[in-house]
């Protein structure tokens, strides 16, 4: 299973991605710059990233405590999410996002 | 200086976070006493301010505590040893005395001495998050503020407050009586703040005795420092101006390092390297435990902070009190240990 991150910086990178982890864990353990200061909590907006169009609809919806917390990150979007919030699994494999400059550490 | 804002004492721990806090436990133990400093209002740092309901798993002997919980088992388990508080205070400045002593200044002028610094910031100082405006520096500190310190200045204000949490609303609805007009934007018509507050925002509005903007700030408008309008915009809509001359914006707060970066210790990736036997820094008599700090194989556990705390305060009293031997005890055993917890006070009685 893979996941396609995009850092702040515009490059890309094919990911390793392991079934029930977190997005956000999986980009953190790769070494990207994502702050996710609260450690997937979904108690700040430290871990945002924009979702690839094509991907927007395969994952589950935003819970309201997601929506509530990704009032506290500056840039948000449409495609906005908070990676602690999504968990990897077989039909994610091939993932596209980018991470927002607010999720810089 | 008076003597409210000069203070000495045996050990200042940096950050009031669970690890500051159990700092206090294990130097108590060894006869040395503590004041904490920390930017936040309440202690408990991350645990207080970022997580306070949700639970931790790793703490030994919880199964499952929330991070209100084990702040408030700390502080219980503290007490004994009277620690001094001094909150909403960021650390500034660090110097070395003529005795071989440190001097810690905060923001606020409060001075503290003591032989001993142990730096347990965690990821740093909780500093607001800003909205990215290009020209929002040429109002900071004079239109635009953060937090409220003093409610009288902000009477007689035209005042936009933003933001959609419980800061945002508490502030709009005690600030309302006091302010010429106030209005309150959000990003959207819907409020992650405490239901009761955002029903009282409504009925302002209803009653128009303040205005309610769904939207994001894009620029700010002014000359000298001196705020006159922004201009706000919904998504897909047009922008238009609001008139204001003052701007409090609390979009929620993240850690940063701050000026501990500036205390002449080595870094490492904003990370304070010591040795793994007393957890000392570059410099003799400074510590760092918990999160803040790297050697080795570190891992970012509050389980870890409470060994590094253990370690650092064998060493620590080798600074406090040079002269005096020091003594390995447990609290099991030694009556000493127990005068100390004030748990033998009912035996002597009896």
């Amino acid at each position: 299973m893979k996941i396609i991150v995009t850092d702040q910086s515009g490059e890309t990178h094919e990911l390793e991605a392991i079934e029930g982890w977190r997005v956000m864990e999986i980009i953190k353990d790769y070494g990207l710059p994502i702050k996710a200061e609260c450690g997937g909590a979904c108690c700040c907006a430290t871990c945002h990233v924009y979702v690839d169009e094509d991907w927007q609809d395969k994952l589950y919806p935003p819970t309201d405590e997601e929506i509530d917390m990704l009032d506290e990150a500056m840039d948000i979007e449409d495609n906005s999410r908070l990676s602690c919030q999504i968990l990897m699994s077989e039909d994610l494999d091939g993932l596209k996002l980018t991470l927002a400059e607010s999720a810089c550490p | 200086m008076t003597q409210d804002t000069a203070h000495k004492t045996d050990a200042i721990i940096i950050g009031a976070g669970p690890v500051g806090l159990f700092a206090v436990f294990e130097l108590g133990l060894l006869d040395m006493k503590a004041h904490l400093v920390d930017i936040l209002d309440k202690p408990g740092g991350q645990c207080a301010e970022l997580y306070p309901e949700k639970p931790i798993y790793d703490i030994p002997a919880y199964p499952i505590i929330t991070g209100q919980e084990l702040t408030d088992r700390l502080m219980e388990q503290i007490e004994p040893f009277g620690p001094v508080f001094h909150l909403q205070q960021m650390a500034e400045s660090l110097e070395k005395m003529d005795n071989g002593h440190w001097k810690l200044t905060t923001d606020d002028k409060i001075t503290i001495e003591a032989p001993v610094i142990i730096i347990a910031a965690g990821g740093g100082s909780f500093m607001p998050k800003k909205p990215n405006i290009k020209n929002l520096e040429d109002f900071e500190g004079t239109s635009v503020f953060y937090s409220v310190k003093q409610m009288e200045k902000f009477r007689g204000k035209n005042l936009l407050i933003a933001g959609g949490g419980d800061s945002a609303l508490d502030w709009t609805l005690n600030l309302q009586p006091l302010a010429q007009s106030l209005s309150l934007v959000h990003r959207r018509d819907e409020f992650r703040a405490a239901p009761d507050s955002v029903n009282k925002m409504r009925g302002l509005v209803e009653d128009r005795k303040m205005d309610l903007h769904v939207g994001d700030i894009k620029e700010l408008h002014g000359e000298n420092g001196k705020l006159s309008r922004v201009v706000v915009q919904k998504r897909g809509e047009e922008p238009y101006a609001v008139e204001c001359d003052t701007l409090l914006a609390f979009y929620g707060l993240t850690m940063k390092l701050g000026p501990i970066a500036n205390f002449g210790l080595n870094l490492h990736e904003n990370l304070i390297p010591v040795d793994t036997e007393k957890f000392e820094t570059s410099e003799a008599g400074i510590f760092a435990i918990g999160d803040i700090n790297h050697y080795p194989g570190k891992l970012k556990l509050i389980l870890s902070g409470f060994h590094e705390a253990a370690l650092m305060a064998q060493q620590a009293f080798r600074y406090v009190h040079p002269d005096k031997k020091l003594r390995f005890q447990y609290t099991t055993s030694s009556t000493d240990l127990q005068n100390k917890l004030g748990v033998n006070d009912k035996d002597e009685a009896a």
